[in-house]
């Protein structure tokens, strides 16, 4: 690459990338306005992220899990600067992001950033061969001029994902599932970017074709030192990948911790719940807490803490007092049972 | 005998024993796709047996012929895919050659179905209640009261709360879990003595997986089904089967105790497999890699279908296709594991 620097250490450097502080997103999901006027409906609002706040280190994997509908993917969304933040805000590499108003001055910070999507049948254009799909970050941040030089970068971006230089004549519907991710990894890697944020990157594809990813994704990071947010419903894949995890649940940040620590030591209820529900190959046949109850509606979440109702451990003043982050280790936790010391040790398997 | 089916009792039936018998026999099973460029083979004469109360994971990757062996044992294939060869016998008694009125009957009756999808496998325009009474009623004389009655107790088994609100209520207005919770309990309507599952949770987040897959389990336990678990999740089926089949291009390539394969796999495949699944717990190094991906039906390779994928293939494996044969406590269709080339290998080392 052009600036490839001399491989950084495997892990951060200490130096913070990105810094998200008390970050909220409030979705208008109200009925259309006549509704309103005529039925007499109210406005109703989703808060899909509630005070977020977590540091990505550069160099390092910062993970988010949760079940479907807690607001990592919008999480993810307001990192890039897709959505606008209803509240809080993203610094990356100390710039608010917020601050920013035009176009013109967004644009180096653009680049510096890339985003990798789940399914790679939709997140390609069907009509474009893959080296034109490779080269459109090249083109638009004008980082190469003159078609040979653009050429030549392609082919090795193709092969830096393990494709061939030659690929980049073909469509996309000619490569299968983890092949068109790895057209996608190309991209997001041509504008030379220094953070990418992968929103399930792998939940489309065999465990074959994921464990060609994950690593794939791991030795591009040694070699060019990137900084990842990744984003998966997977715990297993998220420990393998990740230095730092954390656990979203109905669009707060219920704990956050070193990847070995957060698996090996879980504090928050939910937590403990996650790992104990994913079925695993060890047949360990520990004794397993069945949680019951399912998500609740994020349109009208449980008063306190948002998980008290599923919570065996929940008294009243979960119910009605929202905890606040606690540091504990490296990381953070939301509960008012661990900040008591009321929850009991995990049972260590 | 399989018209006898009663409904006497039937929620609370006697927990049948664990016999030897096998409920379901496929022999060299052969599922065919004409089409314009030749025939595929989706299916390529595969052999297994279901015993009674028995769970029997299916595993594969996408397009490894799963779905296909499940649908082509309820009779459910698509045209022009066509069962071409090989015999299916449900209790003795051959079922794929069945009439269609026969079969229509037997489905729901003797086999029962789990889709993976809850949403489209419900009507949106009828009520819960609708699905289950007709359901009974189709395959029982129960008046339209006590089918309403038996469509209640099976709600409640199924554990939905508060079932004489829910029963006259539409799919929509129950999230994914209990959507799934519905579809368990329309396919427990009439007592079948198997139950084919096609990805029951994979629409459904980790835990609610947890719930549907303990749900499964009691009530096979407890009605005395057997089932044929077809995922492509690893490690639900080391958590909910007996014995596992791996299949591989429409074949399978190993069978075998759970634990024996997940642990002390026996085909190069299988082996593969396993070290690409991430798990928690594990180490970070990186994942084993099968090198390529699965061959599409059209250019299935001669001899092991596996062979160009495989770190151990030799000559035979070029030519040969292997069956099954026993190794280790499974048995593996790999010809690594024949007696005479083992013999060879001897010799030569």
């Amino acid at each position: 690459m052009a600036e490839v620097a001399a491989p950084q250490g495997p892990v951060a450097t200490g130096e913070t990338l990105l810094s998200v502080r008390d970050l909220g997103k409030t979705f208008d999901v109200s009925a259309p306005f006549l509704n309103r006027v005529l039925q007499g409906q109210p406005r109703v609002h989703l808060t899909a992220v509630d005070d977020v706040s977590f540091d990505i280190p550069r160099g390092s994997t910062f993970s988010l899990v949760g079940e479907s509908g807690c607001g990592k993917s919008t999480v993810a969304r307001l990192v890039v600067g897709l959505y606008r933040p209803s509240q809080g805000r993203v610094e990356f590499e100390g710039t608010d992001l917020a601050r920013i108003q035009t176009r013109r001055q967004m644009a180096p910070l653009r680049r510096k950033w890339a985003m990798i999507f789940q399914d790679p049948y939709a997140s390609l254009n069907p009509r474009w061969r893959v080296a034109d799909i490779v080269a459109e970050p090249i083109r638009y941040h004008g980082l190469l001029s003159g078609g040979q030089a653009i050429r030549t970068r392609v082919g090795e971006l193709l092969e830096l994902v393990g494709l061939s230089a030659l690929d980049g004549e073909k469509y996309p519907h000619e490569f299968s599932g983890g092949q068109r991710q790895r057209i996608s990894i190309a991209r997001a890697l041509a504008s030379e970017p220094d953070f990418i944020v992968c929103d399930e990157p792998t939940s489309a594809l065999d465990v074959s074709v994921q464990a060609q990813i994950l690593n794939l994704m791991k030795r591009l990071q040694r070699e060019l030192g990137l900084t990842y947010l990744f984003i998966s419903h997977d715990l297993a894949v998220v420990y393998h990948i990740s230095d730092y995890v954390g656990v979203m649940y109905l669009g707060r940040l219920v704990e956050w911790s070193d990847a070995r620590l957060l698996f090996s030591n879980p504090r928050h209820p939910y937590t403990r719940m996650l790992l104990d529900a994913i079925p695993d190959l060890e047949m360990s046949g520990r004794a397993r807490t069945p949680v019951g109850g399912e998500v609740p509606s994020p349109i009208a979440p449980p008063a306190g803490c948002h998980f008290n109702p599923r919570c065996p451990f929940a008294d009243e003043r979960c119910r009605s007092e929202t905890p606040m982050a606690l540091k504990v280790g490296v990381g953070e936790v939301r509960c008012h049972a661990v900040e008591e010391g009321r929850l009991p040790e995990p049972e260590s398997a | 005998m399989n018209e006898t089916t009663t409904f006497a009792d039937s929620a609370g039936a006697t927990a049948r024993p664990r016999g030897n018998r096998p409920v379901l026999e496929v022999e060299k099973l052969r599922v065919e796709f004409p089409t314009r460029k030749g025939t595929l083979r989706a299916v390529d004469d595969i052999s297994f047996h279901i015993d009674e109360g028995e769970v029997l994971g299916v595993v594969g990757e996408s397009g490894a012929g799963k779905s296909m062996t499940g649908t082509a044992i309820i009779g459910l294939l698509e045209p022009p895919g066509r069962i071409a060869g090989g015999e299916v016998r449900l209790e003795g008694e051959r079922i794929d050659n069945l009439p269609y009125e026969k079969m229509r009957r037997y489905r729901g009756a003797r086999i029962g179905m789990v889709f993976q999808d809850p949403l489209t496998s419900l009507n949106p325009l009828y009520t819960v209640g609708f699905h289950l009474t007709e359901t009974i009623r189709t395959h029982s004389d129960l008046s339209e009261k006590q089918a309403r009655q038996r469509a209640l107790d099976l709600l409640s088994e199924v554990g939905i709360p508060a079932p004489e609100r829910r029963i006259d209520q539409y799919p929509h207005q129950f999230s994914g879990g209990m959507r799934q919770r519905v579809v368990v309990a329309l396919a427990l309507c009439a007592n079948p003595r198997l139950i084919i599952a096609d990805e029951p949770t994979t629409a459904l987040d980790v835990s609610i997986q947890a719930q549907i897959i303990r749900l499964l389990q009691r009530l096979c336990r407890e009605h005395g089904a057997s089932v044929m678990l077809i995922t492509h999740d690893m490690g639900v089926i080391a958590e909910t089967a007996d014995r596992v089949a791996v299949m591989y291009a429409g074949r399978i390539a190993e069978v075998g105790p759970v634990q024996e394969v997940v642990k002390n796999a026996q085909h190069p495949y299988t082996e593969g497999l396993m070290g690409a699944i991430p798990t928690i717990g594990g180490t970070h190094e990186d994942l084993v890699q099968i090198k390529g991906s699965m061959p599409r039906l059209t250019q299935i390779p001669s001899g092991c279908a596996f062979h160009p994928r495989c770190p151990k293939a030799f000559d035979r494996c070029r030519r040969e296709r292997p069956e099954l044969m026993p190794a280790g406590r499974s048995e593996a269709a790999c010809w690594l594991h024949d007696p005479a080339e083992k013999g060879r290998r001897r010799g030569n080392g």
